[in-house]
């Protein structure tokens, strides 16, 4: 691996270890709250890996999908965090391990 | 000056992952994913994407950090309790980590332009806010329409979800 030129492999590494900690963060860590900062970061891994790749292209398109993409995990954090305080209401805990069973 | 500031912003990026996923504090957890968010915005300026940069910062450092700050507020989350981490996951860890970092740079060799190294100014613009608006605006407005449903669908079902039972 060259360290002076910064070529696409250099971003596609780069997204794939920031993908596999927020994989860590997912599997091992047990609020729920963090398992969606986790998600965050798998997001964000999967648009760094976009937008290197359209930069390298020469294409604007791959950016116009990352857009789409924030939008939607705006939603999708907004949505994750209600359904959060609503178990968290019911339930008292946020630990994915006590919340294993569908009823309450 | 682009591997210079693609090696600090990467460096940055991770370390700042690595510590959310490691340390226990909720709030020490948000403060590294807005430093990550950061680090990531810079990484889009770095590949001359201006404007998902701006997006970057205000939607994801902005909103998204606001409202895990609120929940982290209105829970009260206490600390994780301490497990001990085993050699056998460190181990897998690592290795899955190696394979996915070889098979990226592996599938990066697959495509055209894998030999283009990055240089400052040669994007022709495509990242400005101009004609990503273009784009937004006449091949993607269909899935443009499609996005304010989505947001609308979404408001409604937070409300719905936080609402108190009237009895």
């Amino acid at each position: 691996m060259n360290f002076g030129e910064i070529t696409l492999s250099h971003y596609l590494a780069l997204s794939s270890l920031l993908f596999l900690i927020g994989l860590a963060g997912v599997i091992l860590r047990r609020s729920l709250l963090i398992i969606m900062m986790s998600l965050e970061l798998l997001l964000n891994a999967a648009n760094l890996a976009l937008v290197a790749v359209g930069r390298f292209q020469g294409l604007p398109d791959p950016q116009v999908a990352v857009f789409f993409v924030i939008t939607v995990a705006a939603a999708e954090v907004s949505l994750g965090l209600a359904i959060l305080v609503a178990i968290f209401r019911i339930r008292k805990t946020t630990a994915a391990d006590q919340l294993a069973s569908l009823r309450f | 000056m682009e591997a210079v500031s693609f090696w600090i912003l990467a460096s940055g990026l991770l370390i700042s992952a690595t510590a959310l996923v490691a340390f226990r504090n909720p709030v020490t957890n948000a403060v590294c994913l807005v430093v990550a968010l950061v680090m990531q915005a810079a990484l889009f300026i770095t590949l001359e994407a201006f404007f998902l940069a701006a997006v970057q910062v205000i939607v994801y450092a902005g909103a998204v950090m606001v409202l895990f700050l609120f929940v982290i507020m209105l829970l009260d989350v206490k600390e994780e309790a301490r497990r001990k981490a085993s050699w056998a996951k460190v181990v897998a860890v690592v290795g899955v980590g190696g394979g996915a970092v070889f098979g990226a740079t592996k599938i990066a060799t697959l495509f055209p332009f894998a030999e283009k190294t990055l240089h400052w100014g040669e994007g022709k613009g495509g990242g400005s806010a101009a004609e990503l608006g273009k784009l937004l605006f006449t091949s993607y407005s269909p899935l443009f329409l499609a996005t304010g449903v989505l947001l609308l669908v979404a408001t409604v079902g937070v409300v719905v979800l936080c609402r108190r039972d009237p009895q």
